[in-house]
């Protein structure tokens, strides 16, 4: 029985490219991973927000209205009630003068208890260096 | 000898990380390694049979074919990704797998190395 942590680096904004639902999709797919290995083994996501890919957070996303696609925010939501752990870059949100009310924090409208966590950059990075593998998007 | 997980993003035309992927996926193997390569977005371009090489354009599938034939290589496409670029199980070049993204997390967790080519 093993465990493999994979850090899961979003890095692109939303929308722009299919770099960060990517992410997301992959992330969310650890949820399955174990029908392919052995009895007990298992892979543990980490997904964390740095420089631009913070965008992806922000809440009120209208894609399914304008592009008719599930947005960004629904998939972290998904995440957050799947309980994956969901970091978001304290400085680079500050840079981008986005405050915290304005970000998906929590799953709360599908019961979800786990929520996102406004991290320093030196704590994404220990995530980083205590990851088996480091996927960036 | 090891095994190299490579996830791949990127366009088979339009960009040379495809390109350089299979280039590194040889390199490995000339080395005694195995590798797994996972197609994702665009890139699951890379997994279609009937690909036409002009000099103009990356043509990989001759390239891919002979690391199928080293029987060091495992290559699977993104299902949903191929599916929602209108490119079916038929068209599906031989040697390739088609799953959802769960096998490249799999694959990642018994990997030596992985290394991840992002997307355009």
């Amino acid at each position: 029985m093993a465990t493999r942590r994979l850090a899961f680096i979003v890095k692109s904004l939303p929308y722009k490219t299919e770099a960060s639902r990517l992410a997301l999709t992959h992330a969310l797919a650890s949820q399955s991973a174990e029908i392919y290995l052995e009895n007990g083994d298992m892979v543990e996501p980490v997904l964390a927000f740095i420089g631009d890919g913070v965008l992806n957070c922000l809440k009120n996303q209208k894609a399914m209205n304008i592009y008719g696609v599930t947005s960004i925010e629904q998939h972290i939501r998904i995440a957050l009630f799947l309980d994956l752990k969901v970091l978001i870059c304290k400085e680079d949100i500050e840079a981008f003068g986005i405050s915290e009310d304005s970000l998906i924090m929590d799953a709360e409208e599908l019961e979800g208890e786990t929520k996102a966590q406004i991290t320093p950059f030196d704590e994404i990075k220990k995530e980083m260096e205590s990851s088996d593998h480091l996927l960036f998007f | 000898m090891g095994k190299l997980t490579i996830g791949v993003f990127s366009s088979l035309v339009g960009s040379l990380s495809l390109d350089f992927s299979v280039k590194l996926a040889e390199a490995a193997i000339r080395k005694g390694h195995s590798v797994d390569m996972w197609v994702s977005g665009n890139a699951t371009m890379l997994s279609k049979k009937g690909q036409k090489a002009f000099k103009d354009y990356s043509a990989l599938e001759k390239k891919v074919k002979e690391l199928f034939a080293t029987g060091k290589f495992r290559a699977t496409t993104c299902e949903a990704c191929a599916e929602a670029r209108g490119y079916h199980k038929e068209d599906t070049m031989e040697g390739w797998k088609r799953h959802s993204m769960d096998w490249y997390l799999a694959s990642c967790f018994s990997a030596d190395r992985v290394l991840h080519i992002g997307g355009d």
